[in-house]
């Protein structure tokens, strides 16, 4: 699978490298900046793109601006976003076109080396990666009032994880449940909140997300 | 309209007439004794001449000694309260001349010594005398009773000789067209009284208004206060970021040491106790890096440095627990600390409704007009927010003015709250 990483810090885009060959991947381009991403991206669309949130010369939201560039020249592009921070106003941004793909962790996840990989394989594969302290925030958000406060504490945390991006199979392993329990929740949260059930993972998410993103 | 502005000037007129008076009361009560003071004492030595030539008038003398030295002492006592009356009455004159004539005038008194006015006597009165305020309204009092009571009576007299030449022809053989004279005088009278008004506020400012040096005392008096204040908070601010990365992140990374070097000499005899110590090391990590990442936002966010203010307060208001609408726009970015300011106080400002209004929605209204940045955050929750209460709108009130900025609660009990915040500053 190739990769093209974004990332100015020679520390981190070295270990970023490193992690990633080891987990199978293969790093077509590395490079720190916006402009030579977008020029990485425009010589052959990768399978998946990690950029950095801040980058020169502006060392702002660059990185941000430079993977929805790519996301409007390449529809569809797998981006994965890495951060120090995680704004709901940038998560926004990167599902705003409803086409999945994409990733907004925050760089501390890259410790975890197997999740990272997976939250990549996950992006690359038409699904999403959010950060769950994005997540956290978007439930704390609807928990006061309203269908969310109907959930049970189990459901909830379903939810959270759902909103996340992971399948029920990574659901039931994260809460030693067994995937047919995971499923029983999953319908019972779609029944409580009125959405449309849907077969499909990634549109799962998506409808998740749109919900609480309203 | 001209009429309906006549018939209000003229009530209003009558108001500033009661203040004259009073003023010239006042005066009167705290010169007075000394008047008679001084009386009394010219009789007093006018007796003890006539007490040394001769027998007699020996009651009189201790009657007109008590007289002397009870004013005198009277005089002492009330002409303090006196001044600070007087005060008070030109500090009104103020207030009405701007909301009735629209003519503001400014004031420059200077501020007690002490700062709070709990002061011995000698200092009270060097205060007084020693203020041109003071003086500016002694100066008033003298004005007012001569050229301000010809203004405010000039109507009233225009209107009296009407009617006493309206009533002439009723009292002898006079022609009718005095009739019309009259209502005539008394028509002039009447309108004369909103242009008298407005004479007498334009008086009032010329003579109240502090002069160019007490308005620049007066300025650099709030510069060098809110210059104290910003240097405070700033070192304030110093404090708790040290304090949090010593207990925080600095702390946590000593411990990720040590548990390291722990790991490090067990990785050997006991490899398993050594994995459980790095996974301790990698979550310790983990929670200094979230500990720095809340100081960051709290010193600078980044989500202002990358978009600026308006994307910055969408983006606390995603952050909200409450439904938070934000409006408006800026076409630029105010200066830096302008922006980081105003961000904390919207900060703030949400994190209040939050926390005590018991509102379900809130918005915010950004925009740069005619050289401020204007906002306002409205909730519409139970109000009875009072700034002199919490400390919060106060600091943020304090933080503001060292931008000259200025910030304005309205929350009567039972709601809506809503503040305004207005900083003078240009975008780029």
């Amino acid at each position: 699978m190739r990769v093209v990483i974004a990332e100015d810090l020679f520390l981190l885009r070295d270990g970023l490298i490193r992690l990633l060959e080891a987990y199978g991947f293969e790093v077509a381009a590395a490079v720190d900046n916006g402009a030579d991403f977008l020029a990485a991206v425009r010589a052959g669309p990768p399978d998946v793109a990690v950029v950095d949130v801040r980058l020169p010369p502006t060392f702002t939201d660059e990185g941000l601006r430079a993977a929805l560039t790519a996301r409007k020249e390449v529809p569809g592009l797998p981006i994965l976003v890495l951060s120090q921070y995680v704004e709901q106003l940038y998560a926004r941004e990167l599902l705003a076109d409803g086409a999945g793909a994409v990733g907004y962790l925050l760089k501390d996840r890259v410790l975890d080396g197997a999740q990272f990989a997976d939250a990549i394989k996950r992006v690359a594969g038409g699904g999403t990666a959010m950060d769950p302290e994005v997540i956290a925030r978007l439930l704390a958000r609807n928990a006061a009032e309203g269908p969310l406060a109907r959930l049970s504490p189990r459901e909830r945390e379903v939810l959270g994880l759902m909103a996340e991006g992971r399948s029920n199979t990574a659901i039931a392993a994260r809460l030693v449940v067994t995937e047919r329990a995971v499923a029983k929740h999953t319908a019972a949260i779609f029944t409580k909140l009125d959405l449309q059930q849907s077969d499909d993972d990634n549109r799962r998410v998506l409808a998740v997300l749109a919900y609480l993103g309203q | 309209m001209i009429w309906k502005r006549s018939l209000i000037a003229l009530p209003r007129a009558l108001a500033f007439f009661g203040l004259l008076l009073t003023g010239v009361a006042l005066l009167v009560v705290a010169v007075g004794p000394v008047v008679l003071g001084a009386l009394g004492l010219g009789r007093l030595i006018d007796l003890l001449l006539v007490a040394h030539r001769g027998p007699g008038g020996g009651g009189d003398v201790s009657r007109d000694m008590l007289a002397a030295v009870a004013g005198l002492i009277c005089c002492l006592f009330v002409l303090p309260a006196a001044l600070l009356a007087i005060r008070g009455l030109a500090m009104l004159t103020r207030r009405l001349s701007q909301r009735w004539c629209g003519v503001p005038i400014a004031s420059a008194y200077r501020l007690p010594p002490d700062g709070r006015g709990r002061l011995g006597y000698r200092q009270r009165m060097s205060w007084l005398l020693g203020d041109p305020g003071t003086w500016r309204d002694l100066l008033w009092l003298m004005v007012n009773a001569t050229a301000g009571l010809v203004l405010l009576l000039l109507p009233a007299l225009l209107m009296g000789l009407g009617v006493v030449v309206f009533l002439q022809p009723l009292l002898g053989d006079r022609p009718p067209v005095m009739f019309a004279i009259g209502l005539a005088l008394v028509a002039f009278g009447m309108l004369t009284a909103s242009w008298t008004l407005r004479g007498y506020a334009g008086l009032a400012g010329l003579v109240l208004a502090p002069s160019e040096a007490a308005k620049l005392q007066l300025r650099v008096r709030h510069l060098a206060q809110t210059r104290r204040e910003t240097l405070d908070t700033g070192a304030a601010e110093l404090r708790r970021i040290e304090r949090d990365l010593h207990d925080g992140a600095q702390a946590r990374l000593v411990a990720m040491g040590l548990t390291l070097d722990a790991a490090g000499r067990l990785i050997d005899t006991d490899p398993a106790a050594a994995r459980a110590l790095l996974i301790e090391a990698k979550d310790a990590s983990a929670r200094a890096l979230s500990e720095l990442r809340d100081l960051v936002r709290g010193i600078h966010p980044p989500v202002l440095a990358d978009r600026g203010l308006a994307d910055a307060v969408r983006a606390l208001a995603l952050d909200s627990p409450l439904r938070v609408r934000v409006t408006g726009s800026l076409d630029g970015r105010p200066p830096a600390p302008v922006e980081s300011a105003a961000y904390f106080a919207v900060s703030e400002l949400l994190a209040n409704v939050a926390k005590h209004s018991g509102a379900h929605a809130a918005e915010v209204d950004l925009r740069h007009s005619s050289g401020s940045l204007r906002i306002s955050v409205s909730d519409d929750g139970d109000g009875g927010a009072d700034p002199s209460r919490g400390t919060g709108l106060r600091g943020m009130g304090r933080r503001l003015a060292a931008f000259d900025g200025v910030i304005v609660v309205s929350s009567p009990a039972g709601g809506p709250t809503l503040v305004t915040m207005e900083v003078p500053c240009a975008l780029s």
